[in-house]
């Protein structure tokens, strides 16, 4: 049901954690639907230097967490913000159908931790322009 | 690397001794018991021999013996055929059958019956006052599980039957887990109708059987060329009735040795289990339940994640989590006793059998705590102490 890449992923999962004094936290799911995922990361010069992830789910939902956390390493803001939950599922060769919903939600967590990054940096306004939406009040 | 299998109670490997019996009535003997010529006659006889070994394991006369596909078809078979000779009224089943019940329970509220899920308390047993409360004048069937297939909690079966039939119902037990796992004896219980299944007890997958007591009435959901008494049209599953009569009868002689040391097996499981890892606990009832069955909820973390760790260690179990259930929505049973959501995602079942030794146990509680602390690691639920 899970592709090789998804149980490499799930097995040896990659930047599992908490990053310390971290930049930005961003946390989705729900104990109750089963999945709970957090992100933190620490940023410079808008670039994202260092990621981890800890999360509470299913073999898909530590998958796409620890998939995020490669995609987006080193990347600037702009990039990690553009990296979508379809595009973490394409990365591991597709998710069953009925993981693609609850389970494939660690863009989300991330893009969450660069809204809170740019919160606490005082650049809200900045929120919309690099995550594409209206900041969440 | 070493194999490990925990999951008996979604299937069991068919007995090298039942396959052996089965194996003639593939190619040599492929009579249809319908016809009289001699290769007929041989098959009728396999079919005769298969339906007394079912019926003498259950203390049953043969003629109460109707075969089906399966445990499936079987409930199917006990609901909708036994509740078809009345005008749609009222039925009770407990609020943690399984689904072969549970749907078609569904099914007769489409056709416009009224339902009661009795519920069930902590430890997943019928609270018995309740159940007794929801009989009405048309009421006309009770169903409740010998025995649950995800906590293994053993009903009190006789005592629901009693008080069905002090209200006019009739009474059905699904009996698919605990048929060939402890002794059954439908007199005894005083059951009406009682479900079974081959696969679950070291026969094949496809066939199963539904008790129906004598002057129990029920009409067919099958319809054709009027086998099985007219109960249940189709060819016969020969090999299938050979291989369950042969597995229950070598389940039933065994059982004396094979249920205490299943229990031994179950008991000390469940204890390591409860001792070497913290904040898990004990789902099911302590002691009135299935020799096999081990179940606990492992809190912080949840259940697929645990059963493909434990599968990359050779060991296969299986978790009433949604996620390892391929539906959104965790185990109805664990969340009916009362648990909360994330308890059930956090459920682990192991489920023995036959060829599971001591040294299995020993290797699951060596593989198991170690799994369990690198999800929790990996958890943002779980707070180090």
């Amino acid at each position: 049901m899970y592709t090789d890449l998804v149980m490499d992923h799930f097995s040896n999962p990659r930047n599992v954690g908490e990053v310390e004094d971290p930049d930005g936290a961003g946390q989705i799911g729900n104990p109750v639907c089963g999945d709970v995922m957090r992100m933190t990361i620490k940023v410079d010069d808008d670039r994202i230097t260092d990621v981890k992830f800890k999360t509470f789910g299913c073999g898909a939902a530590v998958a796409t967490s620890s998939m995020v956390t490669e995609m987006v390493m080193g990347k600037t803001l702009d990039e990690a913000a553009e990296i979508s939950n379809r595009a973490v599922a394409e990365a591991l060769g597709g998710l069953p159908a009925q993981k693609m919903h609850c389970s494939n939600l660690a863009a989300d967590a991330l893009h969450l931790a660069i809204e809170d990054y740019l919160t606490k940096a005082g650049r809200s306004g900045d929120v919309a322009k690099v995550l594409g939406k209206k900041a969440s009040s | 690397m070493r194999t490990v299998y925990f999951d008996h109670a979604a299937t069991t490997a068919v007995d090298p001794r039942v396959f052996a019996e089965m194996e003639p009535y593939f190619v040599e003997r492929y009579g249809n018991p319908s016809e009289i010529h001699r290769l007929g006659r041989e098959a009728r006889e396999a079919v005769d021999k298969g339906r007394a070994q079912v019926a003498a394991a259950l203390g049953a006369a043969d003629k109460e013996i109707v075969f089906t596909s399966g445990g499936t078809e079987a409930d199917n078979l006990a609901l909708s055929g036994f509740l078809q000779r009345f005008e749609p009224g009222h039925l009770i089943v407990s609020a943690i059958e399984h689904p072969a019940v549970m749907e078609t329970a569904r099914y007769l509220m489409r056709q416009g019956w009224e339902a009661t899920f009795a519920p069930v308390d902590h430890e997943g047993t019928v609270d018995v006052d309740a159940y007794a409360a929801a009989f009405r004048p048309d009421t006309r069937l009770a169903s409740v599980m010998f025995a649950n297939n995800v906590v293994g909690t053993v009903q009190p079966i006789k005592e629901l039957a009693r008080i069905a039939h002090e209200h006019g119902a009739a009474f059905h037990t699904d009996a698919v887990q605990a048929v060939g796992a402890m002794p059954i004896d439908v007199d005894d219980l005083g059951v009406d109708l009682l479900s079974l299944s081959g696969h679950k007890l070291y026969g094949p997958k496809g066939i199963g059987a539904l008790y129906i007591r004598r002057a129990t009435r029920v009409a067919p959901i099958l319809h054709g060329g009027g086998h099985e008494r007219r109960l249940r049209s189709g060819t016969e599953n020969v090999p299938g009735i050979v291989g369950l009569g042969a597995a229950l009868t070598l389940a039933v002689a065994a059982l004396p040795t094979e249920g205490p040391r299943l229990v031994a097996l179950r008991d000390r499981l469940t204890a390591g289990l409860l001792a070497s890892i913290e904040d898990t606990v004990n789902l099911g009832h302590p002691s009135a339940r299935l020799p096999g069955n081990v179940c606990v909820s492992v809190a912080y973390i949840e259940g697929e994640s645990m059963v493909l760790q434990l599968d990359a260690k050779g060991i296969a179990v299986s978790s009433g989590s949604a996620c390892a259930s391929g539906s959104l929505e965790p185990s109805h049973v664990i969340l009916g006793m009362g648990y909360r959501a994330e308890e059930a995602h956090g459920s682990v079942r192991l489920t023995l059998g036959r060829e599971n030794s001591d040294a299995d146990a020993d290797y699951f509680l060596e593989v198991f705590p170690p799994i369990v602390a690198r999800l929790r690691e990996m958890s943002p639920l779980y707070v180090k102490r």
